[in-house]
Formats: C-alpha cells, sequence, structure tokens
C-alpha cells in the first residue's frame, strides 16, 4: 500500500506497543504523508493492519484535529488563533494571508498548493505570533514575513 | 539565583548530543540511583522536596508514585505528559528541545523508582514534531550507549522509552483521555477512581508526569529533597518555569524560585509593558485559571498557595499579560472559542454549555447582546462548574465568571440596550 520506507515505519512503530491498536495515531500520519490527506482507503488498510474495525480507526480519524479526511493543499498554512497570538495580531496575519492567495480561510487555492487554517494553540505563546506550515513553525511573524515564507514556497 | 531546569539553555541545544550532556554532568544521577538507592529511597526524597505536578494540577509527585502498587501481574508505565496545549504555556517545548536526555533521565529514574517499568512512553503534542525527532535521536543514542535499554550501565535494569505523538487535541492532556489516546482511541477521560496509578495504560499502574515535573528529579538525586525544597516555599518546593507571553517586552521562559514576585517577574524581567502601556490584567497559570487585576497582580507571588489566596491558581505557569488597551471581553469570547472547540464531547455540560457560552459571547461580540446576558452568561459557568466529567468543562467555566466579577464594564458595553443608552447621553 504504501513506500518501502513507509511500510517499515509502521513495521517499526508496532514492535512500540503490546498492543496493535496503539500505532494507529502515529501510523495515520504515515498515511497522511503519502496521500496528503487520509482515504478511505488509508482507513480499510490500517483497520487490517492494526487489527482494528474500519469505525474504530474512522472515530480516531475524525477525533483530531491533525487528520483531513478531504484533500487539502500542499502546503498548510496554519496561523494559531487563540490568545496570546490575539494579542499580537494573529488576526491581521490571516487577514493578509487570505488577501494574498485570495482565498477564505478553510479553503485551497485553485492551484491545490495552499490551504489556510485557523488553529489552536500552538504552544508558542511566548513567540506570538506564530504560522505552522505543514510542521515547520514560524515564530513572530509579520505580515512582511509572510510574504517572505509564502514567496519562497511558491 | 540556582538554576535546575535550565542549565543547559544556555547551549542553544548542543546538549542534545549526549557526550555534550555527559560533559556537564548528566546521566550522574541516574548513575547514582542504580549503584546507592532503593526505589523507596527515590520516592522519599522527592516526597522531601515537596515537587508538585507542573502540568497544571500541582499534585504531590512523590505521593502520586507512592500509590503505584510495588508488585503487579501487569507491567508498570511511566507516561511523559508532553502534550502542551494550555494556551500560555510553551516551557515543555524549550526543555525538551535544548535538553532532551534530561527528561530521559528523570524518565529512568522514575521508572526505577516503581520498582521497575520496562517499557515507557513521551506522549508529545503532534504539532512538536521536529521535537519528537530530536526526543528520538536522544533516545536511540542512550540505548546505544547503555544509558537506556535493556541493561542500563550494567546493572541490569530495564527502561525503554518511546515517543508517541498526539494529532491535535487540548483534552489529550488530561491524563486519562492521554492513556485512551495512547492506546489508539479517541482521547475521552476515564472514570476515576480507579486512578491511573492503580489501574493506568494497558490496565497496568501508570505513572503520569509532565515533563517539567520529571525534569526536577535528576536535580534532587544529586542535591537531595531538602535542597530542593529550600530553593522555593514551605508548600511548594523548587523552582519552576513560567512562560510569560501577551503584552509584554520580553516575552519568554524564565526559571524562578517558587514564592517570586509576580510584579517581578513581569516589570523587571520581561522589561514590563510596551511603550509605557498599564497593566490591565494577568492570567497566571494557562488560559484555564480565573483572571486578575494588575493590583492582584502586584502583590502576587508565583507559589501554589499565594495564588491560591488571591482567587486564582499557579496551574501550568502560562503567565498571559493584558494591557490597558486589551478588552477583557473579547479576551474571553477567544478563550471560550477555544474550550468549545476542544471539547471532547463526552459529557453534556461540557458540550452542549461550552456550545452556549460561544453562542451569547458571540451576539455580545456583536453589540447584539440582551439585557440579561450577562447574567446568562454567568448561570452557564455555573452550570458547567463542577458537573463536567472532567476538569475541561471547570477550565472553561472559570475565566468567564472571574472575567465578569472583575471586567464587568468590558461586558456591559455589549448588551444593545446599554449602547443605546451610552449613545443617546453621548
Amino acid at each position: 500500500m504504501y513506500s518501502e520506507a513507509n511500510e517499515k515505519k509502521i513495521d517499526e512503530l508496532l514492535t512500540h506497543y503490546p498492543v496493535k491498536r496503539s500505532a494507529v495515531l502515529p501510523a495515520l500520519f504515515v498515511a497522511q504523508e503519502e496521500h496528503g490527506y487520509v482515504t478511505d482507503e488509508d482507513v480499510e488498510y490500517l483497520a487490517q493492519r492494526l487489527d482494528m474495525r474500519v469505525n474504530e480507526v474512522e472515530e480516531v480519524v475524525t477525533f483530531y484535529s491533525m487528520y483531513s479526511r478531504r484533500p487539502v493543499g500542499r502546503y498548510k498554512l496554519q496561523v494559531c488563533r487563540t490568545l496570546s497570538c490575539m494579542l499580537n495580531g494573529a488576526q491581521q496575519i490571516t487577514e493578509h494571508l487570505c488577501k494574498r492567495l485570495n482565498v477564505d480561510v478553510g479553503a485551497t487555492t485553485q492551484d491545490g498548493k495552499f490551504t489556510i487554517q485557523e488553529v489552536e494553540c500552538l504552544g508558542y505563546c511566548d513567540l506570538a505570533p506564530v504560522l505552522q506550515v505543514n510542521f515547520d513553525y514560524h515564530e513572530q511573524v509579520t505580515p512582511d514575513r509572510v510574504d517572505e515564507i509564502v514567496g519562497n514556497l511558491a | 539565583m540556582t538554576r535546575v531546569l535550565t542549565t543547559r539553555f544556555d547551549l542553544k541545544g548542543q546538549a542534545c548530543d549526549l557526550d555534550v550532556y555527559l560533559g556537564s554532568g548528566g546521566y550522574q544521577a541516574l548513575e547514582k540511583t542504580l549503584k546507592e538507592f532503593t526505589p523507596e529511597r527515590v520516592i522519599d526524597e522527592v516526597k522531601k522536596s515537596v515537587l508538585r505536578g507542573r502540568g497544571g494540577a500541582g499534585f504531590p509527585t512523590g505521593l502520586k508514585w507512592s500509590f503505584v502498587p510495588k508488585e503487579s501481574k501487569r507491567p508498570k508505565y511511566v507516561v511523559c505528559n508532553a502534550d502542551e496545549s494550555e494556551p500560555g504555556t510553551g516551557k515543555d517545548r524549550d526543555l525538551m528541545r535544548y535538553d532532551p536526555h534530561l527528561l530521559l533521565e528523570g524518565m529512568a529514574i522514575t521508572a526505577y523508582a516503581l520498582n521497575g517499568a520496562p517499557n515507557n512512553y513521551i506522549y508529545i503534542r503532534g504539532e512538536y514534531w521536529y521535537i519528537k525527532e530530536i526526543l528520538e535521536r536522544a533516545i536511540a543514542q542512550a540505548n546505544e550507549r547503555g544509558y537506556l535499554g535493556k541493561n542500563i550501565l550494567g546493572s541490569g535494569f530495564e527502561c525503554n522509552i518511546y515517543v508517541h505523538p498526539g494529532a491535535g487535541a487540548y483534552i489529550c492532556g488530561e491524563e486519562t483521555a492521554l492513556l485512551e489516546s495512547l492506546e489508539g482511541k479517541r482521547g475521552h477521560p476515564r472514570l476515576k477512581p480507579p486512578f491511573p496509578a492503580v489501574v493506568g495504560l494497558y490496565g497496568g499502574p501508570t505513572v503520569v508526569n509532565n515533563v517539567e515535573t520529571l525534569m526536577a528529579v535528576p536535580w534532587i538525586i544529586l542535591n537531595g529533597g531538602e535542597a530542593y525544597k529550600a530553593l522555593g516555599t514551605e508548600k511548594s518546593g523548587g523552582t519552576k518555569l513560567f512562560t510569560v507571553s501577551g503584552n509584554v517586552a520580553r516575552p519568554g521562559n524564565y526559571e524562578v524560585p517558587m514564592g517570586y514576585p509576580m510584579s517581578k517577574l513581569i516589570f523587571e524581567d520581561c522589561g514590563g509593558i510596551p511603550e509605557g502601556r498599564k497593566l490591565k490584567a494577568v492570567i497566571p497559570g494557562g488560559s484555564s485559571v480565573p483572571i486578575i487585576t494588575a493590583d492582584e497582580a502586584d502583590r502576587c507571588n508565583l507559589d501554589y498557595e499565594s495564588v491560591a489566596a488571591i482567587g486564582s491558581m499557579l496551574g501550568s505557569g502560562g503567565v498571559i499579560v493584558l494591557d490597558e488597551r486589551a478588552d477583557i471581553f473579547e479576551s474571553t469570547r477567544n478563550l471560550t472559542h477555544f474550550y468549545h472547540h476542544e471539547s471532547c464531547g463526552w459529557c453534556t455540560p461540557c458540550r452542549e454549555g461550552t456550545r452556549w457560552l460561544e453562542n451569547v459571547f458571540d451576539r455580545m461580540h456583536r453589540y447584539e447582546g440582551k439585557p440579561g446576558d450577562i447574567e446568562l452568561l454567568y448561570d452557564l459557568a455555573d452550570k458547567i462548574l463542577g458537573k463536567s466529567f472532567c476538569p475541561l468543562g471547570d477550565a472553561a467555566a472559570m475565566p468567564v465568571q472571574s472575567a465578569i466579577d472583575k471586567f464587568r464594564p468590558d461586558f456591559e458595553r455589549r448588551i444593545k440596550h446599554n449602547l443605546v443608552q451610552i449613545q443617546a447621553a453621548d
């Protein structure tokens, strides 16, 4: 189902726990790495691989905010909206991104490149406002800095 | 000032390398433990230190460990709570990225104190992926050199550590929800009792401790519980790492002794509020605790008892500073949105209560509040407080009530009827 390296990752994960099901959270990240989001096939495949029922995998996918069941942009631009970031201009960052990419919060640009998301506290309160692009943190961002970051990805 | 947790912060991450860690006194506490200490003595020292849980609840650590039965048919576990998701808090992030081996050492000593826990987990929030990788590299190095693994330093003691990623759920910082998540399920809290110390991960006795708590343990072993306690106050031993954020000149993580004056932290260490503006309010312990006024902050010391005495909580040590421009209605609305988003949906008071709180906040935000809406917010919060399945409900309710109690004018302006009167008077 997955690349050899990613299948090995799942094999390795299974050695960490006394029950297979425990590997479902990290394994779903592997699935997302492969397909960009969690597909129906991923859910069925992981259920089989981890001795779970399909609905048990599905309920995990839908519970946690870092998984997506629908295609998203190659780059997820996640702006923290919680208090410390709000006090330091997070709203301005989001508005700037929406204007620059001509797309609303939650939507993906037509070329499938960017999805803008407002997310809850990312643990960078002292370095607010923070933007996370996929897994990369960008701290104390300004509209100018955001232009640079997005420009480098274009 | 004695530093316990941040001694290697100046190395800016070089201590991630085992040799640098060893060169600065690393793994000496583990070696000393294995050579000189019985498990009981480790627990005794930690009890004497008055170390309390640094994740937010402040439960005495030594006492928590002593609840774990010595003998157990099922394996015992040490689980590190690195899910750091409390708004205002970013301390565990720096602790782990600058000094990962100190966490591994603290966990190994804890596993020893439980009379053996061969397989242990660090549950880290998924967003901290790069820190997960730092930890995994540190674990691989420690395994290779015999500081972790099957036969640590030739003693026969076994301790393996695995890093497990969360996937974006605040609730998983609650220890039983964390265990559910680690077992591959939705993060719904479990009914307590039984407490995890008796029935925890995979049904085995389990200690769940915050990153910062575990990282204080090596110092306690090397210097003694009494010495650690003496750094702080009588009932709140040692030092603590505070994340200061919001409207301050120099936000960041600061390690200070327990009992340190809050005003000193904000106005001296953090350089006060930019452009000479005035302090309006402080949320002293992460977003879940009651907000306090500038006057209260001025006379408050940073230890569990002092913050409790002014009606709030030390919590996780996330100090959010709000200056005179801040609208406490809007800051509370922001947090209410957070709790509604993060409510796990398991129990009705929290799931429905947070939704209704947000609905009322939203119409007041549009200046469409109805007469009685402030009382309605208060009453809704009251119907969650103490009535939800886990503390997330309380965490949503307390900020609302305290904000209304202390900053009522910020709420009054949002009632349509009042606004019309204010405009008429103008």
